[in-house]
């Protein structure tokens, strides 16, 4: 399997790399802050369940977070994205509001969903973000039903679905595979590659390594993207919209990144299943320190921007938890509100 | 005697029978390396190896598919769904193919499913569910959902060694929050008996699960300060359903309560009531009362999770409404 490594360019072809991309330098600087406040706020996340006040499940994205990030900031405001149960990156990069993500994560009736769903339910309908869901696999069909929709209803809408390379193990995700490239579809499926399925190696959990190739099977256009740089993942992306908002094709990337922290909060960075040297070997593509360096580099970034910018987010972060704190649970007759409509 | 959790007695069961049969072989994600994500089959990769500790794929029905077609053959095989709510990916597979096959071809398919099942962990939506009255309308399956470590280890190996289908119900909080006395020696406990908990003369709760040791509690309670004598049922299996010990303990008592985590419309309860009601209405002194989850899906914020499941307190209430008939 080919690993997401960085391409060694020179310093000069770097810092032409998102001019080429028609991205203007507060552009990217903002890819590089919304990948640091996804940082910070699961790692303040992370805290706050080890307080407890922060129950049940929650899965952290960190080390992934250029592939949300580049991905998303490809789409239009009218597109959707789906996401699956380790949700809170996709969420904060859509733009939803960091405070009704972390009242979520605290079950609090500001929670963007009420408090009823928690880690691995973030939904904002306003957005275009079509949830975060917990049985794996299970939300991949949905996205052909609202690229259906747009096609149906003459909207140019894309729709964007990201889930894990374990959940392109289901059936479901070759069911809709067909589907979509049978009825010629505008949706692109982002695989996240970050090779484990919670404790099981995708050599483990999979025939064929390249998660893309799955996709020949529809004759479907597919393509692995290094997931540790946002610029690529924009750039592919990018592609593939464009050409699903023109012509209804659909398109499979995989992207190649890794999972720095454990499967879940209760399981161990390493240990079963890896060796602290591969997590260690691995950091040293983490996505926001290369990327800032690049930019650090190609000057257009100075190291006192990156200390405020440090500072507005964890500002940010800790109103997000002061908001959780100080926010009401939700009320028991809720419970009934929205079973039916 | 060893004291052990309730999971450390499904473990022990599961070890035994395996060391007992070698036809019998565990399928499921994450169990062998990674040990479960309960950890109920930590250690079973290195003693019993790779062919028969298999880690799968991530997908549902092809792991409760495989298992019916090994035991189509002969093999035993038990399979762990990781959480009791993702079998609902491998649907088909149990009630068309697993449950039918007898029936069809008098095949007999010696697999057990288990099923993590249960709230009151904050898993919210897609990771508390109690899914035990899905498969309960379908003919062809048989249930199990132990409460204690004694059953949990004597159900497990009755199941293995069962020629049908067996879907056994574990539940999540009771794996390291109940401890009991769990024999050395070779023991099982037979399916379609239900277990009388605790004796009592004046009211019946007819209960399994989790929801056994809160109606142990109430009952407790309700001896202490009101006098009343309550009787506890536990089914322990769910289908079969024991329908003499039910219908022997409302004639004994005149009164029923049935608890269950389950959400009420359309649970389990409702049987348990049209059983009595049918045979034993004659011997009721009031009316049937049901408790269970309330009609909704699993919330997660914690405050309406307590709102939402049954809990002793309900329990208390439920059966001081009845003696006061
Ligand atoms: C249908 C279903 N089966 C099993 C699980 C338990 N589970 C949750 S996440 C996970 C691994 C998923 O891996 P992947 O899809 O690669 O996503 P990643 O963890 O890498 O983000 C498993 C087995 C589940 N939530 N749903």
């Amino acid at each position: 399997m080919a690993t997401a490594t960085l391409k060694k360019e020179s310093k000069e072809e770097k810092s032409h790399r998102w001019k080429e991309l028609g991205l203007s330098n507060a552009k990217v600087i903002d890819l590089y802050r919304q990948m640091l406040l996804i940082r910070r706020f699961e790692e303040r996340s992370a805290q706050e369940y080890g307080k407890s006040k922060i129950g049940g499940f929650c899965h952290l994205y960190i080390g992934q977070e250029a592939v949300g990030v580049g991905a998303i900031a490809a789409l239009r405001d009218d597109d959707y994205i789906f996401s699956a149960y380790r949700d809170h990156g996709h969420a904060l990069a859509r733009g939803m509001d960091p405070k009704g993500i972390m009242a979520e994560l605290f079950g609090k009736f500001t929670g963007c969903s009420k408090g009823m769903g928690g880690s691995m339910h973030m939904f904002d309908a306003s957005r275009g973000f079509m949830g975060g869901y917990g049985i794996v696999g299970g939300h991949v069909p949905l996205a052909s039903g609202t690229a259906f929709g747009s096609k149906y209803l003459g909207k140019d809408s894309v729709t964007v679905c990201f889930f894990g390379e374990a959940a392109a193990n289901q059936g479901v995700f070759h069911e809709t595979l067909n589907l979509a490239a049978l009825w010629k579809l505008p949706v692109v499926f982002i695989c996240e590659n970050n090779r484990f399925g919670m404790g099981t190696a995708v050599e483990r959990s999979t025939a064929v390594w390249d998660i893309y190739h799955k996709a020949s099977a529809y004759d479907m256009t597919r393509q692995w993207i290094d997931g540790m740089d946002v610029l690529e993942m924009y750039r592919v992306v990018k592609q593939a919209v464009d050409r699903a908002r023109k012509s209804n094709e659909p398109t499979m990337l995989e992207a190649r990144t890794y999972r720095f922290r454990g499967h879940s909060m209760s399981d161990p960075i390493h240990g079963h299943y890896r060796t602290k040297e591969e997590v260690e070997e691995q950091k040293r593509s983490d996505p926001i320190l290369v990327f800032g360096h690049e930019l650090l580099e190609a000057g257009i970034l100075a190291q006192k921007t990156i200390d405020e910018m440090e500072l507005e987010i964890k500002r940010i972060v800790a109103e997000s938890v002061e908001f959780a704190e100080r926010s009401p649970e939700p009320p028991a007759d809720f419970l009934y509100e929205n079973v039916y409509v | 005697m060893a004291v052990v959790t309730y999971i450390e007695a499904i473990t022990k069961g599961l070890w035994e029978e395996m060391e007992r049969d070698s036809s019998v072989f565990l399928l499921g994600e994450d169990i062998g390396e990674y040990g479960g994500a309960f950890k109920a089959t930590k250690g079973f990769l290195n003693h019993f190896g790779s062919d028969r500790v298999i880690d799968t794929v991530l997908a549902e029905s092809a792991i409760l598919g495989a298992a019916t077609g090994a035991a189509l053959v002969g093999m035993k095989p038990v399979a762990e769904i990781q959480f009791a709510d993702f079998v609902t990916s491998g649907f088909n597979q149990l009630v068309n193919n697993s449950a039918t096959m007898h029936y069809r071809w008098n095949i007999p398919v010696p697999m057990v499913v288990r099923l993590p099942s249960g709230a009151g962990i904050h898993g919210g939506p897609f990771h508390s569910r109690n899914p035990e009255a899905w498969f309960f309308h379908q003919p062809g399956l048989k249930l199990v959902a132990p409460s204690t470590p004694y059953d949990a280890k004597g159900l497990i190996k009755s199941a293995i060694r069962d020629p049908n289908p067996v879907l056994y119900f574990e539940h999540k909080r009771l794996y390291r929050h109940i401890k009991g006395e769990v024999p050395e020696d070779d023991y099982t406990v037979e399916i379609g008996k239900g277990d009388i908990k605790r004796e009592g003369n004046d009211i019946s709760v007819v209960t399994y699960g989790a929801t056994v040791h809160q109606a142990l509690e109430a009952a407790e309670l309700l001896e202490k300060e009101d006098g009343v004598s309550v009787e506890v049922l536990d089914l322990r299996s769910l289908m079969p359903l024991d329908k003499d010990l039910i219908l022997d303990s409302v004639r004994k008592t005149g009164k029923l309560l049935i608890a269950h985590e389950d959400n009420i419309t359309g649970g389990i309860g409702g049987e348990v009531a049209a059983l009595v009601a049918e045979f034993a209405f004659e011997n009721l002194d009031a009316p049937i009362k049901r408790i269970g989850a309330i009609d909704t899906p699993t919330p997660y914020s914690p405050t309406l999770e307590e709102f939402f499941l049954p809990n002793k307190n309900k329990i208390v209430a439920a059966l001081r409404a009845l003696a006061a008939f």
